[in-house]
């Protein structure tokens, strides 16, 4: 068995229980529903500043951009704007096909030997698909959730509801997005289980945040089509929460233990964040091999640690072959 | 040196499933002779006073460490976090999401899943986090940390020299995390004990001493391109002798001291002489190479930054001392990247020289306006493209060529464009290879980053596979008989790999494309090409 997948596994099956018996059994409801949330909110701004600030505060000795694309050379020679960027905007626009479309993880290829011996390098989408499905659907999701904080909601949040829920069947309304978001996540930890080599690299904490975020969305599920947890009391309870006007217990207790576990999961989310690879949300940003123009050599790029070093001078060099150089015809500087 | 197994029994045994399914932290290091390259020479370390120069053999159990090495490690470690951006974000954000696993060459050529990038970088990683990040310490292993032992030192060394630095992974990334600027400072941290390699160690010393990697001493270069010199009046009946140290020349020559030294890359060098001399018949350009500074590689870059600034000073420094307004650098890989992306920073600004002009041509070259060192490339297809050169490109109608795109020209620099338009303008039969192997997609040589030596055969040739494999297709499909290439490491590298893979291919440097097809004034009528072979049509009439 592996205890890469199986510790995180059971890490998650131990918060849920913790929520469960904390929120139903000992009654710890405020600490679930109000503690909790806003200390991982603090710990998540906090963090997520802290993390940007200590990296930021290394500097970027040298401009390593990686360029894939011909460079601005001569003029009538084509230049790739975006994937050679020469200026500001090329890089700007760079960074927002990345941070977007995720345009590096679309080029991925697949390396396969054929019978013949030829080495082919085949488009492989999937990886970008579930990632680009995942990371929307998530954004969705989150989006909204908003009406749980709102009061009341802004026009783009009830347009975006619309669009997500636009396949009706029966009552309450689908959300397209979590089911998404539930495929896609699945797909990404089936993907890290059964490819060879993505399971070779991972670790447990890239099965954790995969658990924990299938934890967060089937709860979530549970909670809205299952147990049918009262909407209007969870709102009252989390409209509460952002007003800063703290629910009332009985409130508190309306809500069943499946609310305290979802709310659980994602406050561990939340707090855990800033101290993981999901750091790579602010961390792309700051990545110096795609947030640099390649116009190296026409602007002096400046590394404030620069030191002097020490070298072989010509002056010394001559003295070493002074001799050698005149009989040979070389122009020297002192002559003996 | 080990025995090189055939092509067919590497190719069979091939297996890109990581065998066993256990975890990579408890696979024990196997050091296989003809991986890896002998270490450094004490001597040559001792030119530039770096620490703990010995004799010592990675076979060996006791590799001779300083006592404290784990600390100086942890500090060298410290200090790069706090001195590279870079460093510090690609040690935090990998997801491992497997993007870049099969992009690397030396895993699709070795299937040894520790040539995975991702892997490559968790070797350093996995320290990283136990020394630096709280996660690391509090759950150690379960968190992805261990602590630094001496096998984990020998895994470094290992792996840090089967990655050619050639930034394939870093395209891939979808945060741009790029392998190569890890292997380069993992090295940084490996020559702070003196575990350096000799292929590298001793070029850099006699670089350093005598201006160029292979310690050709100043009367020894000039007696090398005189040779040349001769060869080229034999073909043409044209004396192309150059200048040496000229002090105001308009500008300075620097390329890699290996295309002075050995076949094919002695035959680009003839190309350069012959179109300065062009040019200099023609336009009265003045072109100087020196002596000083006769080395345009930097196998410093493959040691430290200091170490690569060090040696990089003397191009600006020899500029200063001749008084030319810029400077041409001649055709090689990682030496463009220095120059692109380092040597400014490092050793400039060079205000002392002008921002390049082509006086022939007028064209401005802004892209190189802070630098002031254009590629021969850039210099040579601005030239044509304003019908400058005089050229009959039916001489290399034998030849039916591809590209291959040098790792640093195209990843770090942007150089794609170029090389191609001068090949087209010089020969008539030309095919790129497939897109996935080709331009920002380029395989490496097999043999970057001062890998290119003897011993470690075994390692080059898995390496070059896909390069190889490509142009084997080529052959195959279209007949290409010569694979042009803009880099010194290339010609000394890959023709072995091209004759080792069966490909059918020989190995050119664009410039002797161009010195084939260049109409020297006052030439005499040509029977063969630079490397003394009948020229194209000229077969039967040599037979009559
Ligand atoms: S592609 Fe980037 S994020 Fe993915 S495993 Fe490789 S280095 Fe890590
Ligand atoms: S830089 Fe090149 S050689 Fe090194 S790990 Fe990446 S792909 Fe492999």
């Amino acid at each position: 068995m592996n205890g890469k997948y199986l510790y995180p596994f059971l890490a998650v099956c131990l918060l849920a229980l913790i929520a469960w018996v904390g929120s139903d059994v000992f009654g710890l409801r405020l600490l679930f529903g109000v503690i909790l949330p806003y200390a991982a909110v603090v710990v998540f701004f906090v963090g997520f500043v802290k993390r940007m600030l200590d990296w930021a505060r290394s500097p970027v000795p040298f401009r390593i951009p990686s360029t894939a694309g011909q460079a601005k050379t001569l003029d009538w020679l084509p230049q790739n704007k975006i994937d050679s960027p020469f200026t500001t905007a090329g890089v700007v626009a760079r960074m927002f096909l990345e941070v977007v479309t995720f345009r590096s993880l679309f080029r991925n290829t697949k390396m396969k030997i054929n019978p013949d011996g030829r080495i082919a390098y085949d488009l492989e989408v999937f990886l970008w698909l579930a990632a680009l499905a995942f990371h929307y659907t998530f954004l969705v999701v989150l989006l909204r959730h908003a009406r749980f904080f709102l009061d009341p909601l802004p026009l783009p949040f009830e347009i975006l509801e619309t669009i997500d829920t636009f396949v009706q069947i029966g009552q309450p309304t689908i959300s397209l997005s979590s089911f998404v978001l539930l495929a896609a996540v699945l797909y990404l930890f089936i993907r890290r289980l059964y490819i060879a080599n993505v399971r070779y690299i991972s670790l447990a904490s890239d099965y954790f945040p995969l658990f924990l975020i299938i934890g967060i969305v089937l709860s979530g599920i549970l909670m809205r089509y299952f147990f049918k947890v009262d909407v209007a009391t969870a709102k009252e309870i989390t409209y509460g929460l952002t007003t800063f006007q703290l629910p009332a217990l009985a409130k508190l207790k309306e809500v069943g233990a499946i609310f305290y576990i979802h709310m659980f999961f994602v406050s561990v989310l939340l707090a855990y964040f800033p101290w993981s690879k999901l750091m790579h949300l602010g961390g792309i940003f700051l990545s110096p091999t795609r947030n640099l123009a390649n116009n190296n050599r026409a602007v002096r790029h400046v590394n404030p640690w620069n030191y002097p070093v020490k070298v072989h001078t010509y002056e010394e060099y001559e003295d070493d072959f002074r001799e050698k150089m005149i009989e040979a015809g070389l122009p020297v500087d002192k002559k003996e | 040196m080990s025995d090189l197994p055939k092509n067919d029994e590497l190719f069979s045994k091939l297996d890109h499933r990581p065998s066993g399914g256990g975890d990579w932290m408890d696979t024990p290091i196997d050091i296989r002779p003809g991986m890896y390259c002998y270490t450094a020479n004490p001597k040559s370390m001792e030119t530039l006073s770096a620490p703990n120069a010995r004799k010592w053999n990675p076979m060996e159990e006791d590799w001779l460490l300083p006592d404290n090495w784990q600390e100086i490690i942890h500090e060298g470690l410290k200090d790069r976090l706090e001195r590279f951006r870079s460093l510090k974000i690609f040690m935090d954000i990998c997801v491992r999401c497997g993007a870049c696993s099969d992009k690397c060459h030396y895993f699709i050529g070795t299937g040894d899943p520790k040539n995975m990038p991702v892997l490559r970088a968790e070797l350093l990683r996995s320290v990283y986090r136990n020394d630096f990040t709280t996660a690391g310490k509090i759950f150690g292993r379960v968190a992805g940390a261990r602590p630094m032992t001496l096998e984990v030192l020998k895994e470094w060394w290992y792996y840090f020299f089967q990655c050619s630095e050639c930034r394939r992974c870093s395209i891939f990334c979808p945060y741009g995390i790029d392998t190569a600027e890890i292997t380069i400072l993992g090295r940084e941290l490996l020559n702070l004990l003196g575990l350096n390699i000799d292929w590298i160690a001793t070029p850099v010393s006699n670089c350093y001493q005598t201006g160029n990697h292979l310690g050709i001493q100043p009367h020894a270069f000039k007696d090398m391109l005189e040779f040349f010199v001769e060869d080229i009046e034999d073909i043409t009946g044209v004396n192309v002798m150059p200048n040496f140290n000229k002090k105001g020349a308009d500008i300075l020559f620097i390329t890699p001291s290996g295309d002075v030294f050995a076949d094919p890359g002695t035959y680009t060098c003839m190309g350069y002489l012959m179109l300065f001399h062009f040019l200099k018949e023609k336009y009265g350009l003045d072109v100087t190479w020196s002596t000083y500074a006769s080395e345009g590689g930097n196998f410093g870059f493959f040691t430290s930054h200091e170490t690569m600034k060090r040696l990089n000073a003397k191009m600006y420094a020899e500029a200063k001392r001749l008084g030319v307004k810029w400077i041409i650098g001649g055709e090689c890989g990682h030496m463009w990247r220095v120059i692109h992306q380092y040597m400014d920073t490092m050793n400039g600004p060079a205000d002392h020289l002008e921002a390049p002009v082509n006086p022939i041509t007028g064209t401005k070259f802004e892209n190189a306006a802070s630098t002031k060192m254009v590629h021969i490339a850039e210099f040579t297809a601005d030239l044509i493209k304003h019908g400058k050169l005089d050229l009959d490109p039916s001489r290399n109608d034998n030849l039916r060529l591809t590209f291959h795109d040098s790792c640093n020209p195209s990843r770090g620099m942007g150089l794609l464009e170029e090389p191609r338009y001068v090949i087209r303008n010089v020969a008539k039969h030309f095919y790129d290879m497939p897109a996935n192997t080709i331009r920002e997609n380029t395989f490496c040589c097999g043999s970057g980053s001062g890998l290119n030596a003897g011993e470690d055969m075994e390692l080059r040739m898995a390496g070059g596979l896909p390069r190889a494999n490509a142009v084997k297709h080529m052959n195959q499909k279209y007949d290409v008989n010569m694979l042009a290439c803009v880099c010194a490491i290339d010609r000394a590298a890959l023709p072995d790999l091209m004759s080792y893979w069966d490909t059918g291919a020989d190995v050119i440097g664009v410039h002797e494309l161009v010195g084939n097809a260049l109409i020297l004034p006052g030439e005499k009528e040509r029977e063969t090409d630079l490397r003394g072979e009948d020229l194209p049509g000229r077969e039967e009439e040599a037979d009559e």
